[in-house]
């Protein structure tokens, strides 16, 4: 078992003793979508909620999925919902998103020699700064002291 | 010497970055898509015009064709509409629209049939997507968006915002030139 099977069977016992047994007869099981299309397990909300800040609203291209009151954002978190719901890895919903929209859909893309550069230039940045300083100061280190 | 070569290389390195970075002609909000080379997305959806039947690219194997991803809430695809009906007159390939619903409602099939008994229709079959979901599966983000799909069932080439008769004959002619080289 699966540590997300662990606690999405902890949210059904959770939930059959929050709501009755009455109600849990009729209400749809744990896990799946309310009337509202919201996700009824915690845990797959949490999962959520991570994963729709993990991707870019590309008709807004600022936001994520989770902030944006865009339509088509809006269907990319029925997306997410649906997939999590159906059992599907991050990995996996990630990739659905990626096959259509490209890595730009994801706010931090994963290391690839495409996005290396990305990741890089930062370090590279810093790299070069303490080079120059290193030069310029043992320059002016080697100096004669006038006056 | 370095004190004079490597602030010169830096100004070149410059001049080429604002050369293709501040190219008026460059969209800077439109994406490559993924979907360059890969199978076009398969879709059967009801008919916008003829709602007991189905318009599917699985139909379409074997042919070079154009998926035109629109809707009457889309002000861009009104003044794309022209073009469109221009270029549908030449003939070339056929023209599939896909009507993307976005606010899931029924009502927009009825607004689509009335756009296009009025304004004319360019399509050769134009599918109804409710749900959103071929959208999606087309990486759609911007309506209009228009796909060129080969013989083998491929995307070759995506077009962001509206088609213009510029962009037909650059971009899509020769492509559908070239896709249309070999058999039938």
């Amino acid at each position: 078992m699966s540590p997300g099977s662990h606690s999405r069977l902890l949210a059904l016992i959770l939930a059959v003793a929050l709501t009755g047994f009455g109600d849990a007869c009729a209400a749809p099981p744990a896990g799946g979508l309310d009337a509202h299309g919201q996700l009824q397990d915690p845990a797959l909300q949490v999962r959520f909620e991570r994963i729709a800040k993990e991707l870019r609203c590309l008709q807004c291209q600022n936001e994520s999925i989770a902030d944006s009151n865009a339509d088509l954002a809006r269907d990319l978190r029925r997306q997410v919902r649906e997939m999590l719901v159906a059992g599907k890895s991050d990995d996996a919903i990630f990739s659905f998103m990626t096959d259509r929209y490209g890595e730009f859909v994801r706010f931090a893309p994963p290391l690839s020699p495409k996005t290396a550069l990305i990741w890089g230039a930062p370090f590279f940045m810093l790299l070069l700064g303490a080079a120059i300083i290193y030069r310029v100061v043992r320059q002016r280190s080697r100096m004669p002291l006038d006056e | 010497m370095w004190k004079f070569l490597l602030p010169f290389a830096a100004f070149v390195a410059l001049v080429v970055l604002f050369v293709f970075g501040l190219n008026p002609n460059r969209d800077i909000h439109a994406l490559p898509s993924p979907l360059i080379g890969k199978p076009a997305p398969e879709f059967a959806l009801s008919n916008v015009i003829d709602p007991l039947g189905i318009v599917s690219n699985a139909a379409l194997k074997g042919q070079v064709y154009v998926v035109n991803v629109w809707g009457t809430w889309c002000a861009e695809c009104r003044v794309e509409h022209e073009e469109l009906l221009a270029i549908s007159q030449q003939h070339v390939v056929p023209i599939i629209g896909i009507d993307w619903s976005v606010d899931h409602g029924p009502g927009e099939r009825d607004k689509a049939k009335l756009w296009l008994e009025r304004l004319g229709n360019p399509y050769s079959q134009v599918a109804f997507d409710q749900e959103g979901r071929t959208a999606i599966d087309f990486g759609v983000y911007a309506a209009p968006e228009t796909f060129l799909v080969d013989r083998q069932g491929n995307v070759i080439f995506k077009h962001i915002s509206g088609m213009t008769q510029e962009v037909w004959e650059k971009e899509f002619l020769p492509r559908i030139a070239a896709a249309g080289k070999g058999g039938a």
